[in-house]
């Protein structure tokens, strides 16, 4: 566990002497940002032509504001994703420091769960220059907190998930570029196999349509927490993470 | 304290190390020395635990690298051949990571990043940059990572390569001064660094060891009696080489006359004698008198170079063999 701590608390460390760290955070602020100022916007804007019309709008701030919103931030954070994780290993690996991490007591696990949560921890930061917005909403309007909460819980173990994977590719090159490059594919590819499911209905299908990720999304942003969706995140970080051990691990046989 | 036994790693297409075998002591200073691609790297990374051998196991301070990588480790100092810090960092923040992976905590961890900040003359600059370090400096935070943990064995891999000359001195002063405290493998292609660093030489190339022994032994054993090499010239006109041959062979203790090239008016000879007997003075007298001169005489003492050139090479099968023989014993 400490040598975990160690792994996680340098990692940290490093994406925030870099620009990395602030690079993310405000681009990330700011195109949330945009996208709360639109949609609060429009909604503020339906319910005064309503009334004008004199016709009651059903307003609902968790259903037409805070659903989407979480849906949108879902697409932003793939873009961001392999930025947070092309540089792990791929690093490590082009200057050689890999080898200081492989020659010292600590297991190969306590070096990978260590840098995979320093890395959910940047996402989980960038999650937190969002708080302003919802700030704002909560002490103008009055939404329900829990769908909130549940939906932002989606956000982090999808994340999970698809860091782990970004973790596991860092792994294979030393390459920066192509860590994140591969990454980002890998990424959108689990996000649009969903939409197979508007023509097809086979078994084939369905199977692919459940892997995506966006699948398992719909229900966290809707506020309700579904066991099997939760399942199917901690699925794919914990195979993220095996395959990344398997990987460093067969680095030893290589070179 | 260190024991390896038919340690052989095969890739692919080919064998990096092939079946080797040595014995380091404890306190001693083992310099590793071999052409590039002579396996050196691989040894040593096995050696490290960072490879896994394909073949064959090695023991370090009585703990088995396949067995027990993590005690192995744990006394197990290394400096890859470019030195593994980040360069973002501090020296201080850096050396105090690595004291953490290492498993040092508290006053403890403080007190030997302190010490490997001194000990590698870096203590001046332990709140700088990494990457804006020289070179030099880089190699010093490098030394420094690899006692912090006051390690049984230190591994070293081409710890002057890239240096400048007096950067190259400074590091083989500090690597002696540690000997005392650690025990020391260092690689290296350079030849004087052995001699001036070293007690004890592993030889190793393509993949297997041509020689282990001491330094002085080396050179001593790869020539046998004395060697001279001798310049002679003609007084008017050319020389008979032949004729000086037949006389240089007459010469008392000689015991074998090399022609070894012919000029226009001089001709040279290499001429080893018995064990134990100097021939240098027999040897002008006899040309002198024969109404030659002697352009030059010298003793064909073997370098450390040819030594290297002889064991490593490919036109000397015979030698290596016989010094790759002795060199099991």
């Amino acid at each position: 566990m400490r040598n975990i701590w160690v792994i996680c608390s340098k990692e940290l460390r490093s994406y925030f002497v870099s620009p990395i760290a602030y690079l993310l955070l405000v681009m990330f602020a700011v195109i949330f940002g945009f996208f709360f100022w639109n949609s609060l916007g429009y909604i503020v804007n339906m319910t005064m032509q309503a009334q004008m019309e004199g016709e009651p709008f059903p307003m609902n701030l968790n259903e037409q504001v805070i659903r989407p919103l979480l849906s949108n931030i879902n697409v932003i954070a793939l873009f961001f994703i392999p930025m947070i994780t092309m540089r792990l290993f791929a690093e490590e690996k082009r200057s050689g420091t890999i080898e200081l991490l492989a020659t010292s007591p600590v297991s190969d696990w306590e070096v990978i769960v260590g840098k995979w949560l320093a890395a959910v921890l940047m996402y989980a930061l960038m999650l937190l220059t969002t708080v302003f917005d919802f700030v704002f909403m909560f002490k103008y309007g009055n939404p329900d907190w829990k769908p909130v909460v549940i939906g932002y819980l989606g956000l982090l173990l999808q994340a999970g998930g698809l860091l782990a994977i970004g973790t596991f590719i860092s792994t294979l090159t030393r390459n920066q570029i192509i860590a994140g490059a591969a990454t980002f594919g890998v990424c959108l590819m689990l996000w649009v196999l969903d939409w197979v499911s508007q023509f097809e209905t086979s078994t084939w299908a369905q199977v692919l349509s459940y892997m995506s990720v966006i699948t398992h999304f719909d229900s966290f942003a809707k506020g309700v927490l579904d066991t099997k969706d939760v399942i199917f995140d901690v699925t794919v970080i914990f195979l993220g993470l095996f395959f990344t051990a398997r990987s460093m691990e067969s680095l030893r046989w290589r070179s | 304290m260190i024991t390896v036994k038919g340690l052989t790693k095969r890739y692919a297409h080919n064998t990096a190390v092939n079946d080797i075998s040595f014995e380091v002591q404890k306190g001693q200073i083992v310099g590793f020395l071999g052409p590039n691609g002579a396996g050196k790297t691989t040894t040593m990374r096995m050696l490290t635990c960072f490879l896994t051998p394909s073949a064959g196991t090695a023991t370090v301070a009585g703990f088995d690298i396949l067995e027990e990588p993590f005690e192995v480790k744990k006394r197990i100092g290394y400096l890859p051949e470019t030195p593994p810090v980040y360069p973002e960092m501090r020296i201080a923040e850096y050396l105090t990571f690595v004291g953490r992976l290492k498993g040092l905590t508290g006053t403890d961890l403080r007190s030997r990043v302190d010490y490997s900040c001194e000990r590698c003359a870096i203590a001046d600059v332990r709140d700088k940059i990494i990457g804006k370090l020289s070179k030099g400096y880089r190699q010093r935070v490098g030394l420094a990572q690899a006692i912090i943990h006051n390690p049984d064995v230190l591994i070293l891999d081409e710890p002057t390569a890239g240096l400048d000359p007096k950067q190259i001195n400074e590091t083989r002063d500090l690597i002696k001064s540690l000997a005392g405290d650690h025990t020391i493998i260092l690689s290296t292609h350079i030849l004087p660094e052995v001699s001036q660093t070293c007690e004890q030489v592993i030889i190793i190339n393509r993949g297997k060891v041509v020689a282990t022994d001491s330094v002085s032994n080396l050179q001593g054993r790869a020539r046998s009696g004395e060697s001279v090499l001798l310049e002679i010239g003609g007084r008017n006109g050319g020389i008979d080489p032949v004729a000086v041959q037949r006389k240089l062979e007459q010469v008392s203790g000689v015991t074998r006359v090399v022609f070894k090239e012919d000029g226009q008016r001089r001709a040279v000879f290499e001429v080893e004698g018995q064990k134990g007997r100097s021939l240098r003075g027999d040897l002008a007298r006899a040309v002198v008198e024969s109404g030659w001169d002697l352009n030059e005489l010298r003793a064909a003492s073997m370098s450390l170079e040819e030594i290297f050139l002889q064991l490593t090479g490919e036109e000397a099968p015979a030698e290596l063999a016989e010094v790759a023989a002795g060199g099991q014993d």
